[in-house]
């Protein structure tokens, strides 16, 4: 009888999960069958089947190049995250390890400027970047992204460090590691899978970025959002050519996503239940 | 050689080099199929000038106002060349934003520029944008279906014509609605229309004082009218719809009659988009009677921001760009029935091309009867068509226009959205001092 129940509860959330799942999906499906309808299917309504044309696909590749805005969003994205990951590490070791009676409030603080609306500080922005001669360049981009994404960094790393126990640190200081051989060689390999869903999800993040990254650039460094935002167009059809360049522009990290998934889920529930 | 000639030597030819690099120009545009076009047509531009190389930034309408407004407050630099419409370029220029365009060169032939499109870009008797095309608005309608309803359309038609046609046009069970217009709120979608429609009703934004006006009976008029004949006449959900969405329905057959830009007419006569392309016929903006129409003016013009380095190679790509040489090559190489239409009285005087364009003569009626300096039959202390050229109308514009879609999708009353419309717009301009 117990085991009927259960597997009544089974099926139940699997179904549940299952439409969950869709519900959260359904917006990108939608965007990849609109790529394949012509542009008055694409405006005429909801609509599941597509004619399977691929010329939004065609005049999408010979309006853009494709490649470059591409190449742009990767070096944007991993660059970000690399630089955030050197500096969120010690960080968020420092944080679990050594910490204050103002840790927490530092913390909180951190995530606070999450709160604050880009807009906001819109214009102070672009002033430093002109006086800085950053405006469209890679590495300017690279750095506000990375001082976006911080505060998200260094608190999944903190709430992974969080669970490595202390005394293994402690026994490989009393066997002679220094600070940094603590961080490199003990606590870095023990916190992999945090480390690398943090990493994931800061690509994530950093890839689908769209306020500053079409504010901030103008040809050279415009990554894959600017690509998008060319194609809308006041007069004239363009939905299905806009889905078709979001479509191009979602699937490397579409991929990217299913292929890393299980380590980013295994990252995500680190810790979750003792 | 010794080492100092080669040292020399080496040094001179990097100085050269360097001169002989070419200057780039970054273009900010907006996704407009005239404004694609030129991208693929630069080669003759870039032949004739080698030292000159171009960029081009396409971005959706609103994010390339903002962005281009953000890059000339701020000096940032970052265009060369803009592209902006007809309610930009006085403000701009009145705030020393824009460069004027002296030098367009000796065959430009700025008196060729329709008189309508060139006043409203020129500010203190000079040019601070080039139109590259221009557009006003008109009946397109559907000769099939009127004739069906035992009604022939005037050239000239009032809006109590164009009641009774929609009304006999409509057959719901058919799918086809007597009218479509635009209904999605937006200083530029919605509040296009109905500010350029109001006029034709005798009524204004603001009287000579800067009082708003829509407590008065001609906005009243205007408004009920528009939400009236929609309710009998006009699309499921006409309240999300813009241009975009009206031409979609009016290419499918499911249109009696569309008043919009006059740009549209090449979109709803091109048989390979549109399954009427064969049936549609063309006529002035309807009116009351009272000697206004409610035909709008714009112009997407390309201008120089005062922050660019490069004034002169961008001034030479304005000038081929909005040229009759550009026309022409998109004649040679698309054919004339996709030049930029709206700029220039030369082309409307070409045989060729009111060959290609049925819709060519309307056009040209449509833009000359734009008066963007007298819009309303009262006097009115702004300048504009459809707009009101003050930077606070952007945000008014677009509040407003969201009380009247609603009023439009049965979410208040017409009486309500008026009010409301007053109320606010009576606190802004307030608050924006232009009411002591």
């Amino acid at each position: 009888m117990a085991r009927a129940v259960s597997t009544r509860r089974t099926v139940f959330f699997t179904i549940v999960a299952w439409i969950i799942a869709l519900v959260i999906f359904f917006p990108i499906l939608y965007t990849i069958i609109t790529s394949f309808k012509s542009e008055t299917e694409a405006i005429q309504g909801f609509n599941l089947i597509p004619s399977g044309t691929v010329e939004s696909y065609a005049a999408v590749q010979a309006q853009s190049n494709y490649f470059k805005f591409f190449l742009n969003s990767v070096i944007i994205s991993v660059g970000s995250t690399l630089l955030a990951l050197l500096i969120s590490v010690p960080a968020a070791w420092s944080m679990a390890f050594s910490p204050t009676n103002k840790t927490k409030d530092i913390l909180m603080w951190m995530l606070s400027t999450k709160m604050m609306p880009a807009a906001a500080v819109m214009v102070p922005i672009y002033l430093l970047f002109r006086d800085f001669g950053l405006l469209d360049s890679r590495f300017g981009l690279t750095v506000m992204l990375t001082m976006i994404n911080l505060p998200i960094v260094v608190w999944m790393l903190y709430t992974y460090f969080r669970e490595i126990p202390g005394e293994i640190l402690e026994a490989s200081r009393m066997d002679g590691a220094s600070l940094w051989g603590e961080i490199w060689y003990v606590l870095t390999p023990m916190a992999v899978p945090g480390i690398a869903s943090t990493m994931l999800l800061n690509i994530i993040l950093a890839w689908n970025e769209a306020f500053w990254t079409i504010r901030l650039t103008t040809t050279n460094a415009a990554p894959l959002t600017a690509f998008i935002a060319s194609f809308s167009s006041p007069q004239g059809l363009f939905w299905a050519k806009l889905s078709a360049a979001s479509t191009l522009a979602i699937a490397p990290i579409l991929i990217m996503g299913w292929f890393s998934q299980k380590q980013l889920v295994r990252g995500l529930t680190f810790g979750a239940v003792k | 050689m010794n080492l100092k000639t080669f040292l020399l030597g080496t040094c001179s030819a990097i100085v050269i080099a360097g001169f002989a690099q070419a200057e780039t120009l970054t273009i900010a545009t907006v996704n407009n199929g005239d404004m694609v076009r030129m991208q693929t047509l630069t080669d003759d531009f870039t032949k004739a000038n080698p030292d000159i190389q171009l960029e081009w930034v396409t971005l959706e309408e609103n994010v390339l106002r903002e962005r281009v407004t953000t890059d000339i407050a701020t000096k940032g630099g970052q265009y060369d060349v803009l592209t902006i419409g007809t309610y930009e370029v006085p403000i701009w220029a009145k705030q020393g934003w824009l460069l004027p365009l002296d030098n367009l060169g000796a065959d430009y032939d700025v008196d060729d520029l329709l008189p309508a499109i060139r006043s409203g870009l020129t500010a203190d008797g000079k040019l601070y944008a080039a139109p590259f095309y221009g557009e006003s608005s008109m009946v397109m309608y559907r000769k099939d279906l009127i004739e069906k309803a035992g009604l022939k359309m005037p050239d000239a038609p009032t809006w109590e014509f164009i009641g009774e046609a929609a009304r006999k046009m409509t057959d719901r069970a058919a799918g086809i609605n007597g009218i479509c217009l635009r209904g999605k709120a937006g200083w530029g979608e919605n509040m296009a229309f109905l500010t350029a429609t109001s006029n034709a009703f005798g009524a204004r934004w603001f009287d000579e004082n800067w009082k708003p006006q829509f407590d008065q009976p001609e906005w009243k008029a205007t408004l009920d009218m528009y939400v009236k004949l929609m309710n009998d006449a006009g699309p499921q959900g006409a309240s999300s719809n813009g241009f975009n969405e009206n031409l979609a329905l009016f290419q499918q057959g499911k249109c009696g009659m569309w008043i919009d830009a006059t740009v549209a007419a090449s979109f709803v006569t091109n048989p390979k988009d549109s399954t009427v392309a064969d049936k549609v016929g063309f006529a002035l903006a309807p009116d009351t009677g009272l000697g206004k129409r409610g035909n709008w003016l714009w112009a997407w013009n390309l201008a120089i921001p005062a922050g660019t380095q490069k004034a002169e190679a961008a001034e030479k790509f304005v000038s081929w760009a909005t040229s009759k040489h550009y026309l022409d090559i998109v004649a040679a190489k698309e054919g004339w029935a996709n030049v930029p239409p709206g700029t220039r009285t030369s082309l409307y005087n070409n045989p060729e091309y009111q060959k290609a364009a049925p819709f060519a003569k309307m056009t040209l009626d449509s833009i000359n009867a734009a008066d963007p300096k007298n819009p309303s039959v009262k006097p009115v202390p702004y300048v504009g068509v459809q707009f009101v050229a003050i930077p606070e109308f952007q945000g008014l514009g677009t509040t407003v226009g969201q009380l009247f879609s609603a009023a439009l999708a049965g979410q208040m009353t017409v009486d309500d959205a008026l009010a409301q419309a007053q109320q606010v717009t009576t606190r802004e301009m307030t608050r924006g001092g232009y009411i002591k």
